[in-house]
């Protein structure tokens, strides 16, 4: 079957098995091997990408289900050369080891912080509950995002008294 | 990485940027927080083909007949390829690393479920996976051996009749320790404890599960092999040997590896299969197993059964600890550990106490489960004797109704013991323990905790508080009485010097996420001062690399580590002749501080590392006899293990309503001699708490009666969440190693070791109330409320 998608704003599309789960076409298809597969059952989370804004696990989606939808992955966390506060995050605070499971980690905090800019640890642990790290016990993950959280609200308020003087 | 340098408040100092030790970034992060890390998955070579592999379901079984012909018709498949077809190679079999010999494809029987049986190479992974569902084996089921108990019945199924002879299921008895007078030790303490204590059959399950893709040139006979590997030269050598290629012939590249802990050490059969598959098709063929295959095939760790007793005297003088241990190894003896260490350290069982004599005994067993017994970040079976040690002594407390912190500082050896002697034989390269245990006193606020916790009994509640004191021995090791099938347990070492001052650093071992190419960077700057920045670190590829063993039981530091600050230092005594040159001075008149040499008594006559550099590449003169470049190399042979230490807190809440536990607070103390990068040191610990608290209260691989696994998928197997895990409190102190060069010891398994002790001793404390001495792992709610029932269950 065809389908058609936009995956970190490049619209991409082509003829694939029905059966394809999403994490398969994003790895073996587009070579964005930076989503990981890691359980099949939805417990580990190392597979999580946005669809439509919202993290879900690739490898319990289809991608014929993701076709006409807007995907992005971790490789989409990067604009212009400019890391995305949670990624710096995650290396200033350790929140990484081997690193399987972070870009999962990652794209799970950056929704978390576009709805919540200063999330508490408790509300951090909550959002990544649903994923799995072998490496670091997760305190530093939340450090890591709690880092992201600080970092953006200095911007924001450097903006804002940018923009009071001008 | 952006230039902007700018941190929120409180993250100022985070990194300190040293020439040296220090908190300092991970070089390694930039790769991996832009999806670019490059695991074994994500090999994706020209006409590359799939590997699936089918597996027995069925614990016991002979096979009467396989029938592959409906696979063979299926348009995409390559090749099919059985255990018989593998037989006529002489490929069937392949050695364990403890020199048994495990199945690579069964012929005769299935011994465990989910054992290989055949296996099918397809043009992508999805066809390859539906061409075994056309595979067509008639089984003859046999009776499993399931208990571990009655695995030596006279009665009992024999599992390795492929064994010639073998007429039971007996592997092994193992002792050390003096049987004799630990027994008279015992017949005249005046008391005795004793208890029945169970390390249940837990899984590494790293997040990245095992696989390979192997590439066979037939053109030039070279075999390349991505593997997910803890130990790429080891491994190119079993392949020499199990396969009969060149040894030059292989290369093996552990790319970036998704978590190892030990899971990653052993040859597994799909490794060769798939490189028969490529020596068949003369394609590309990649093997990555699923999380199912992961949990139910791959090297578990522990299964000890363990009957622990310990004499002492009235007052809480230690004198003695006994034990005997049922192990059970699965149907090969597939256990990673050095060969003359058949129960891996596990006689490190007298813990950080001085004993007047110990005893131990362990007997292993074949059962049909899955072959392993050394991972899950345990120091070759630390974890077990740890377990024994520091719960046994918790029940010692529990009957003389002592502080278990008194009794345990009333016994610790004392500093002026070092090097300390083992009634086992290990010897203890240094330590000084009761500021370590004073120190996590402190942070927990002991004598408040107690308080606290007498006050809420008195309400009712269950709170527990749970102490650990451990010591490990890792860094395997001096090459006397160390090796893996005969491969001394030593590490390699290269280093060069570019002209401009930069360098290279080549390295035996292998990072699976400890940050190797920081910490090693960190070992070499601190000898040349040379910044880490400017020090390329190569690992994991055995044309790339020097010989060495690998990475695990937390030997990388102390063997690998010291390997590259000898290497340094060669390379810095060879600058030093160098420098003598340049600035017309003997070497005897040459002093060095970090990063140059000046002459002796005036420090404005100096060349830097750099310069050097640049001299031993350039033209000019050297001193007579010196040959050009700036590079060594080394191997490197440790004399002793090193024995790092540390003292553990936890603090644990129980709903007396469901039994379920919370860990409140854990405070972990580790003293692992120098430290190099304390942001890594600190990331190791996190991640080996986080293990204790899956092993202590979730994790468990268990079987039904008929030899099913029931742990075969993380909806089973459960491992803790960020909801399960406290924030750590940590903190340090330091005893160097005398022996290592820096004087570092290793840190990445110590939290895995003594975690899980200090949460079953505050689960017991807290239930305290219902007269609970001993409850073993996983302590499940349903296990804590039998406990509270008074009817606490072994779990095997």
């Amino acid at each position: 079957m065809q389908v058609s998608m936009t995956v970190n704003g490049e619209p991409v599309g082509g003829e694939i098995e029905p059966r394809l789960l999403l994490v398969h076409y994003l790895r073996d298809h587009l070579g964005l091997t930076g989503t990981h597969w890691g359980c099949d059952t939805s417990n580990c989370g190392a597979c999580v990408v946005w669809l439509d804004g919202e993290p879900v696990k690739s490898c319990t989606v289809l991608a014929a289900s993701a076709s006409g939808h807007d995907v992005r992955t971790v490789e989409g966390l990067e604009k212009d050369g400019e890391l995305d506060p949670v990624q710096r995050g995650f290396t200033e605070c350790h929140g990484l080891q081997c690193g399987f499971c972070t870009p999962g980690m990652m794209m799970t905090a950056r929704a978390l912080l576009d709805r919540n800019p200063d999330p508490s640890d408790e509300e951090i642990r909550e959002a990544i509950s649903g994923q799995i790290c072998r490496c670091t016990g997760y305190a530093t993950i939340v450090r890591s995002v709690k880092w992201a959280a600080a970092y953006e609200a200095g911007q924001k308020s450097a903006a804002s008294s940018n923009g009071s003087a001008s | 990485m952006t230039a902007v340098e700018h941190r929120p408040a409180g993250f100022e100092n985070n990194d300190q940027k040293p020439v040296g030790f220090g908190r300092m970034l991970r070089k390694e992060d930039a790769r991996f927080i832009r999806g670019k890390g490059r695991y074994v998955d994500d090999v994706q070579l020209p006409g590359m083909l799939h590997l699936a592999i089918l597996r027995s379901p069925l614990a016991h079984a002979r096979i009467v007949s396989i029938d592959t012909t409906a696979a063979e018709a299926h348009p995409k498949v390559k090749a099919v390829v059985t255990g018989a077809m593998l037989a006529e190679k002489g490929l069937a079999w392949m050695p364990t690393l403890s020199n048994d010999v495990q199945a690579v494809l069964a012929t005769d029987k299935v011994r465990f479920q989910g054992q290989e049986v055949a296996f099918v190479v397809a043009e992508d992974r999805y066809s390859a996976r539906d061409a075994l569902e056309l595979i067509d084996v008639e089984y003859e089921p046999l009776d499993p051996v399931v208990d571990v108990r009655k695995a030596l019945d006279p009665d009992a199924p024999v599992i390795r009749t492929d064994l010639e002879g073998k007429t039971d299921n007996h592997i092994f008895d193992w002792e050390t320790g003096d049987a004799e007078a630990t027994d008279a030790v015992f017949a005249s303490a005046d008391v005795v404890v004793s208890q029945d204590i169970v390390y249940p059959r837990v899984h590494p399950a790293p997040l990245e599960t095992c696989g390979a893709v192997a590439d066979y040139d037939r053109v030039d006979g070279k075999l390349t092999l991505w593997s997910t590997t803890q130990a790429p030269h080891a491994h190119r050598t079993l392949y020499a040997l199990v396969a009969g290629l060149p040894e030059h012939k292989i290369r093996v590249i552990a790319p970036d590896i998704g978590g190892g802990f030990g899971g990653k050490v052993p040859i597994y059969p799909g490794y060769v299969c798939a490189i028969v598959g490529s020596l068949l098709t003369g394609k590309p063929v990649k093997w990555v197993e699923d999380r199912s295959e992961n949990l139910i095939s791959t090297g578990f760790a522990r299964d000890y059964i363990m009957r622990g007793e310990i004499a002492a005297t009235k007052d809480g003088m230690i004198l003695a600890i006994r034990t005997h241990v049922l192990a059970d190894h699965g149907a090969f003896n597939g256990q990673a550990a050095p060969l003359k260490f058949p129960a891996g350290f596990f006689g490190v069982f007298t813990g950080s106490y001085d004993l007047q004599a110990a005893y131990a005994k362990v007997t292993a067993v074949y059962t049909n489960k899955a072959p392993g017994g050394v991972a899950y970040a345990c120091s070759f079976r630390i974890t077990e004797a740890v377990y024994l040690v520091e719960r046994i002594v918790d029940c010692l407390a529990y009957e003389l109704r002592m502080d278990p912190v008194e009794l345990r500082m009333k016994n610790l050896i004392q500093p002026h013991q070092f090097p300390y002697q083992t009634k086992t034989g290990w010897v203890y390269d240094s330590g000084d323990y009761e500021p370590t245990m004073r120190k996590a006193l402190e942070l927990a606020g002991y004598q408040e905790l107690r308080k606290e916790q007498a006050e809420r009994r008195a309400r009712g509640e269950l709170m527990g508080i749970g102490v650990s004191f451990f010591t490990e021995a890792v860094g395997a090791g001096p090459r006397k009485n160390m090796d893996i099938l005969g491969l001394g347990m030593n590490d390699g070492c290269e280093l060069r010097v570019h002209p401009t001052g930069k360098a290279v650093v080549r390295l035996s071992v292998q990072t699976q996420g400890q940050g190797h190419e920081t910490t090693f960077a960190q070992i070499v700057a601190e000898e040349l001062g040379i910044p880490p920045a400017d020090i390329e670190v190569v690992h994991g590829d055995t044309d790339q690399t020097p010989f060495g063993l690998g990475t695990y039981g937390s030997r990388s530091t102390p063997v690998s580590g010291a390997a590259a600050a000898l290497v340094a230092r060669k390379v810095r005594d060879k600058a030093k002749i160098i420098a003598s040159g340049m600035l017309e001075v003997s070497v005897a008149d040459l002093e060095w501080t970090k990063g140059a040499f000046h002459v002796a008594g005036d420090p404005t006559r100096s060349v830097t590392i750099q310069d050097i550099a640049m001299r031993a590449h350039g033209a000019g003169d050297l001193p007579d006899g010196l040959e050009g470049g700036l590079e060594a190399q080394i191997c490197y042979n440790p004399s002793n293990l090193t024995y790092p230490h540390g003292a553990y807190i936890c603090v644990v809440d129980i709903d007396p309503g469901t039994a379920k536990v919370t860990v409140r607070r854990f405070v972990a103390v580790d003293d692992c001699g120098t430290r190099i990068n304390p942001m890594i040191i600190e990331g190791q610990v996190h991640g080996g708490l986080a293990d204790g608290v899956g092993m202590a209260l979730m994790e468990m691989i268990a079987f039904d009666e008929d030899g099913n696994c029931l742990g075969g998928s993380l909806m089973d197997y459960l491992i803790p969440t960020a909801l399960e895990t406290p924030d750590w409190e940590t903190g340090y102190t330091v005893t160097p190693s005398p022996h290592h060069p820096i004087g570092a010891k290793g840190i990445g398994e110590s939290a895995t070791v003594g975690s899980p002790p200090a949460i079953v001793n505050a689960v017991v404390d807290a239930l305290r109330p219902f007269g609970v001495r001993h409850a073993d792992m996983p302590l499940t709610p349903s296990r804590v409320w039998d406990a509270m029932r008074g009817v606490p269950q072994p779990p095997i």
